[in-house]
């Protein structure tokens, strides 16, 4: 038993992270429709700056993530100016392949300036809780806390003040939107400067239990891809719920399985999943692009 | 015009077959070869991506399948290579009927994503099963394809000559398939599912052959590369490769028969020249990329065929206002 709940725990850690990754790529393919292949490179920008804000700095923890949250919500913007919005009336291939172009560059960038080494960034508290047998470490506490607030607070900012009923608004009709007097474009980097803060918090509050280096976003970014197929692209809760399923899996499957195919059991799960609906579990209408 | 046109490809070819004789350098004449090679899966990776509209991202997947199959066939059971060559094929088209229906299903950016993720599994795979690829150890010791009759492949040259074959054998066999009808089934698809269905087309039995004959290139090209250079690891599967097919495709011009081709000679041929990038090279190709898309979006085969287009447009032009200033009245 308490193993079994042990796992639990890992799974909610996992599952936290991965939703709030999967939510600012799903929010991003609501609003353009563009998959952002980049969306893992963020996170890992996010990372390295949290990691070199406290490191080099002296930066508390809690102040490099919000800073890291600034610098990366900014380089997603930055891209949305410079990559994303040159190509809105290009065909569908063009984006998708400069996504991939922009993550290649952000990676062999960050392998360029920090080298491809591994670093560990200490967290705030390094305890352990003892409840009831189940050894819980503050830091997945404080992941899993920190990660469902921040779900909270997305989901009240999208359905309960103007900046976020805009965002919605723009995903749901474009030029409906635009006919209201909706900025669309303002919009779009609004959209993409939450998904890259989304992904650097993910990245601060998961460095401590993990490793930060330059291709540390390649294999999130594919369990993020995975969630948002299974919770239907462009919903939130979908993000929540699918981040919630892929985390439960993976640490079952690692413990009850083996961990040595633990990376293969989100794709393993996809496929059997489209196999058997295509339309993915939450959505109800067909895909078409 | 025509004439030009028809005298092109051979002319490219005897140049091929000629440039050995000018380069007394063993060391340039693999890098041509390995071009080529990639060349030969790139335009594979075009059928199905600009023919057949649909961005299969476990293309180097498939190469790396390819690769392994005659790697693991003529090191640990000691098949012939030949025979484990067209083994190659074969483990490609089992998997693509395996991979293809399921992920077909899926439109524009969700099959993207989905052949992403199987790219992934292939690499992981790839990595992971010890017992059948040698995981991270990889495999070495692959023998060089035996000599055909006379014609022996162990000397640079003659692999250059090899892969040079097998391109134009590739390049020779995708012009016959884009120009006959089950080519223009695939651009039918490309430009509109619809209205392809409506003519009656069978959207999933075009799809899916436009997957198997595009990853049937890459396995085949992967097998080449077994043979060619001899030694694997598992970051031949890894996505870069598929990147690297993408950017020779975008460079050269998306859905033209040349473009892949140019794209995967000219690539190369920059980075040679630009050694101290090896391992940053997407800090300069990933924005590159970027303004290619933006700027050049139909890639240097795009350009030219503008540049063309507009000659003959004031040529047009200038021939009319000759004509009316004769006086001769015009259509």
């Amino acid at each position: 038993m308490e193993l079994f709940l042990q796992q639990v725990l890992n799974g909610l850690t996992l599952g936290g992270i991965y939703g709030l990754i999967a939510l600012g790529l799903t929010l991003v393919y609501g609003i353009m429709s563009v998959p952002n292949f980049a969306h893992g490179a963020f996170y890992m920008v996010g990372a390295f700056a949290a990691f070199l804000l406290t490191t080099r700095l002296g930066f508390g923890y809690w102040s490099a993530m919000v800073v890291a949250a600034l610098c990366t919500a900014l380089l997603a913007v930055l891209s949305e100016r410079l990559v994303f919005y040159p190509l809105r009336n290009a065909p569908e291939l063009s984006p998708m392949i400069a996504a991939i172009g922009l993550m290649l560059f952000l990676e062999a960038g960050a392998q360029a300036i920090w080298g491809a080494d591994f670093h560990h960034m200490s967290g705030p508290w390094s305890g352990v809780l003892n409840i009831g047998g189940i050894v819980a470490p503050i830091q997945r506490l404080l992941i899993i806390g920190g990660a469902f607030g921040l779900m909270l607070a997305l989901e009240l900012f999208l359905h309960h003040t103007a900046p976020g009923s805009t965002i919605l608004a723009v995903a749901q009709n474009r030029e409906g939107a635009a006919l209201m007097g909706i900025d669309p474009h303002r919009v779009e980097m609004l959209t993409y400067a939450i998904s890259g803060a989304l992904a650097a918090v993910a990245a601060a509050l998961y460095a401590p239990i993990n490793l930060v280096y330059p291709a540390m976003g390649q294999l999130v970014i594919l369990k993020a891809f995975v969630i948002i197929i299974l919770g239907g692209m462009g919903s939130v809760r979908g993000a929540i719920i699918g981040g919630l399923i892929i985390g439960l899996a993976e640490s079952f499957g690692a413990f009850y399985v083996s961990s040595d195919y633990e990376d293969l059991i989100a794709f393993a799960l996809l496929i059997v999943i489209l196999s058997l609906r295509p339309q993915g579990l939450f959505a109800t209408k067909l895909r078409t692009s | 015009m025509t004439y030009a046109r028809r005298l092109a490809w051979p002319a490219v070819l005897a140049l091929g077959i000629v440039l050995p004789l000018a380069l007394h350098n063993d060391y340039l004449l693999t890098v041509m070869s390995t071009a080529f090679i990639f060349a030969l899966a790139t335009i594979g990776m075009n059928l199905l991506t600009g023919y057949t509209g649909q961005f299969n991202l476990a293309h180097g997947g498939f190469f790396a399948v390819g690769a392994y199959t005659v790697g693991v066939l003529t090191v640990d059971h000691l098949w012939p290579f030949w025979l484990a060559f067209g083994a190659a094929g074969l483990v490609a088209i089992v998997l693509g009927l395996a991979i293809g229906p399921l992920s077909l299903r899926l439109r524009g950016n969700y099959f993207a994503i989905f052949t992403l993720c199987v790219g992934y599994i292939m690499f992981l795979v790839i990595e992971k099963w010890d017992s059948v690829t040698h995981g991270v150890v990889g495999i070495i010791g692959i023998p060089s394809p035996p000599a055909i009759g006379p014609v022996s492949f162990d000397s640079p040259r003659a692999l250059y000559y090899l892969t040079l074959a097998f391109l134009a054998l590739g390049m020779w066999l995708m012009q016959r398939i884009v120009n006959s009808l089950v080519g223009y089934t695939f651009i039918a698809v490309r430009n509109s599912e619809p209205l392809a269905q409506a003519l009656g087309i069978n959207l999933m039995v075009t799809k899916v052959s436009a997957f198997l004959i595009s990853v049937c290139y890459a396995s085949f090209a992967g097998g080449l590369y077994a043979g060619a250079v001899r030694f694997l690891g598992p970051d031949l599967a890894a996505i870069d490769h598929t990147f690297d097919m993408t950017m020779y495709m975008v460079v050269g011009g998306v859905g033209t028969l040349a473009g892949p081709l140019i794209g995967a000679l000219a690539v190369p041929w920059v980075t040679e020249n630009l050694q101290f990038l090896q391992n940053y090279r997407f800090v300069v190709f990933g924005p590159l990329l970027i303004a290619l898309l933006i700027f050049v979006p139909n890639g240097l085969v795009g350009l030219w065929q503008a540049i063309w287009a507009r000659r003959a447009a004031r040529a047009e032009r200038s021939a009319q206002a000759s004509r009316t200033v004769s006086g001769e009245p015009h259509a």
